[in-house]
């Protein structure tokens, strides 16, 4: 019969409109600054220094290798390289970024910056609350602002973080095995070497350099593992 | 005004204020200051009746589609019409480079004295009419079609094709609908043999038992309120003829060009549109003033009017929460193969029940008439059309 749907349709947004009223499942809506939803592990807005320890400063795991820098597709990464070198977490010397900028009102939240980043120095935050009436100053964050401790990446991505952990630990351990072991052969070389050298010196000193080489590049495939 | 008879003391309450503010002039002014105040009253109460509705259908609409609606300004958003005011006041008011200035100004004051015009002659209570007319119902639709000209206005000053296809659609929507309006109205006159607006609620006050004698309560009234209804409907562009001024499609429709405080005026002019047409319909179908129960008449008469206006109202909100907007053809079959013809129908039913003579058996063979016409018309002409390979013809 003609009329027939429009009854039907008047009655469900009737229906609609007295259930809002009584039932609160029905109201959808997360009223969002006083309500809000638990944002899934895997959310990403934009990217955030970790450190290690209690200070952010000596902590920093970014080593200013720029490689983020370079990979960044809208180039919104600023990175000054220092001149000297401090101590990283593991204690060795490394460089650090003297200046770290993300200007985030360009960042597209490609995470491509920490895909890259071979120190696990860069991740991605939840944090997505950035407005600001300074449209240029307030969305460049410096890297005081990006530096966030490992507990606060532990917070919001639990499961990825454990991963780096074990991950860095692991290489830290294997590091100091090498090193451990690289160290004992060196020793081992040197001392062979030395007894080969003075052998050899009684003999011919041409066979000398020829001894020495097996053990010049050793030291840093050392360094570059124990980082 | 003795206090014996509180209810009509109450009643008449803004009668007596008026004689009263009245009586301070020479006898020469005392009509003139009574028209005074009864203009500020009609422009003062419904401009107020506009803005709690548009809160109460935003949040209407809200609840209907399992939204909160506003919220924010104000304890559950009461003062957003507060907000919207000023925010439309202070907008700045753009008019394009290439308008045409003046009938571009002159539209939205046109369209708002418009609307206002018509409120003169409904009666919103016993004894409350601005004027008593004797043809007021032809002065009602002569205003209203007058509407149709600014809109027209609006629509090609603003040089703006979306504006002039809105107003086109606007023309072509209200014109084939004023028919049907005009002829279901036409029944309400021939049943009371009048076209003053007062004397149709008059004839509409008496009691049977406690049942009032609504037109509505007749077979021929109640199909020509349907009607009615429809067409009030379309006449005031509301969804689901909101086709002069489908966002989706054209923009705003005639009033795309429109900023600020115009654009306000025309907004108000449709809600307006909406008071009045749900005003005409109250009068001519829902006994205008007169209580619904005899019982009920202690409640002053200018209650009942607005209640009923704002159940109209709120049957306008629904009808926008629920159904999709027409298209184009799907209106003007509409018009002319379903409305028009039978409210033709529905005219030659009333001859009959005129004719009848008291009785239940009216009641019966009119009613039978109406149901068969209903089905057959609704069988026959508003089936869809299947749908085939579009075939298209060139100029040679
Ligand atoms: S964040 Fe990673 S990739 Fe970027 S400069 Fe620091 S260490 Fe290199
Ligand atoms: S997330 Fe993408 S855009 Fe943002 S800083 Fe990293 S690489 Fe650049």
């Amino acid at each position: 019969m003609l009329g027939e749907g429009i009854i039907k349709g008047m009655l469900e947004t009737a229906r609609n409109f007295a259930g809002s009223y009584v039932s609160k499942e029905r109201l959808i809506t997360v009223q969002y600054p006083e309500e809000r939803e638990a944002l899934p592990e895997n959310a990403r807005v934009f990217p955030f220094l970790v450190y290690d320890g209690p200070e952010w400063l000596p902590g920093l795991r970014c080593v200013a290798c720029q490689i983020c820098e370079k990979e960044c597709p809208p180039k919104c990464i600023y990175i000054d390289k220092s001149a000297d070198k401090k101590p990283d977490a593991a204690g060795k010397p490394q460089n650090y970024p003297t200046r770290f900028d993300i200007d985030v009102s360009v960042c597209m939240s490609c995470q491509i910056c920490v895909e890259v980043c071979p120190f696990d120095a860069i991740k991605m935050d939840k944090q997505f609350e950035y407005s600001t009436d300074d449209r240029f100053g307030g969305l460049l964050l410096d890297r005081e602002k990006l530096a966030k401790s490992n507990e606060y990446y532990h917070q919001i991505h639990p499961v990825e973080a454990n991963e780096v952990d074990t991950r860095l630990a692991e290489e830290r351990a294997a590091a100091a095995a090498k090193a451990k072991a690289a160290a004992e052969a060196a020793a081992a070389k040197a001392a062979a070497a030395k007894a080969a050298a003075e052998k050899a010196a009684a003999e011919t000193p041409a066979a000398a350099p020829a001894a020495e080489k097996p053990a010049a590049p050793k030291p840093p495939t050392s360094g570059g593992g124990g980082a | 005004m003795s206090g014996t008879n509180l209810p009509a003391t109450v009643d008449q309450i803004f009668i007596t204020f008026t004689h009263w503010v009245a009586h301070f002039f020479p006898s020469a002014f005392q009509p003139i200051v009574a028209d005074v105040l009864g203009v500020i009253g009609i422009i003062s109460v419904f401009p107020g009746l506009f803005a709690i509705t548009v809160l109460l259908e935003r949040k209407g609409l809200g609840r209907m589609q399992n939204r909160y609606g506003p919220n924010r300004v104000g304890p559950w958003g009461l003062f957003q019409p507060v907000a919207d005011g000023i925010k439309a006041l202070t907008k700045e008011d753009v008019v394009p480079f290439h308008a045409d200035n003046v009938v571009h100004f002159l539209a939205p004051l046109i369209l708002l004295t418009a609307v206002f015009m018509g409120f003169a002659v409904l009666p919103v209570g016993h004894h409350m009419e601005l004027m008593n007319m004797d043809a007021g119902l032809l002065f009602f639709f002569a205003m209203g079609a007058s509407s149709e000209l600014s809109v027209f206005m609006a629509g090609w000053s603003s040089r703006n094709k979306y504006s002039l296809l809105g107003a086109m659609r606007a023309v072509a929507q209200m014109i084939s609908y004023e028919v049907p309006l005009l002829l279901t109205s036409v029944i309400v006159v021939m049943l009371t043999g009048s076209l003053s607006l007062p004397r149709i609620v008059e004839a509409q006050a008496g009691y049977s038992g406690i049942l009032p004698h609504w037109y509505v309560f007749t077979p021929m009234g109640f199909a020509a309120f349907i009607m009615f209804g429809i067409a009030a409907t379309a006449e005031t562009n509301r969804s689901p003829f909101d086709l002069p001024e489908g966002e989706s499609e054209i923009i705003a429709g005639y009033f795309t060009e429109y900023s600020g405080f115009k654009f306000a005026m025309f907004f108000i002019a449709e809600y307006l549109a909406m008071f009045s047409i749900s005003g005409i319909a109250t009068t001519l179908f829902l006994g205008g003033w007169a209580a619904p129960f005899s019982f009920l008449t202690v409640v002053p008469s200018w209650f009942w009017f607005f209640a009923k206006v704002m159940c109209f109202i709120f049957v306008f909100i629904w009808m926008r929460g629920t159904l999709p907007r027409l298209r184009q053809d799907q209106l003007m079959n509409f018009a002319w193969k379903f409305v028009l013809p039978f409210t033709l129908v529905d005219l030659v039913v009333t001859g009959i029940w005129r004719f009848m003579g008291e009785g239940i058996l009216r009641w019966i063979v009119c009613s039978l008439i109406l149901i068969a016409t209903y089905l057959i018309m609704g069988r026959t002409g508003m089936v869809r059309k299947p749908f085939a390979p579009r075939s298209y013809r060139y100029a040679e």
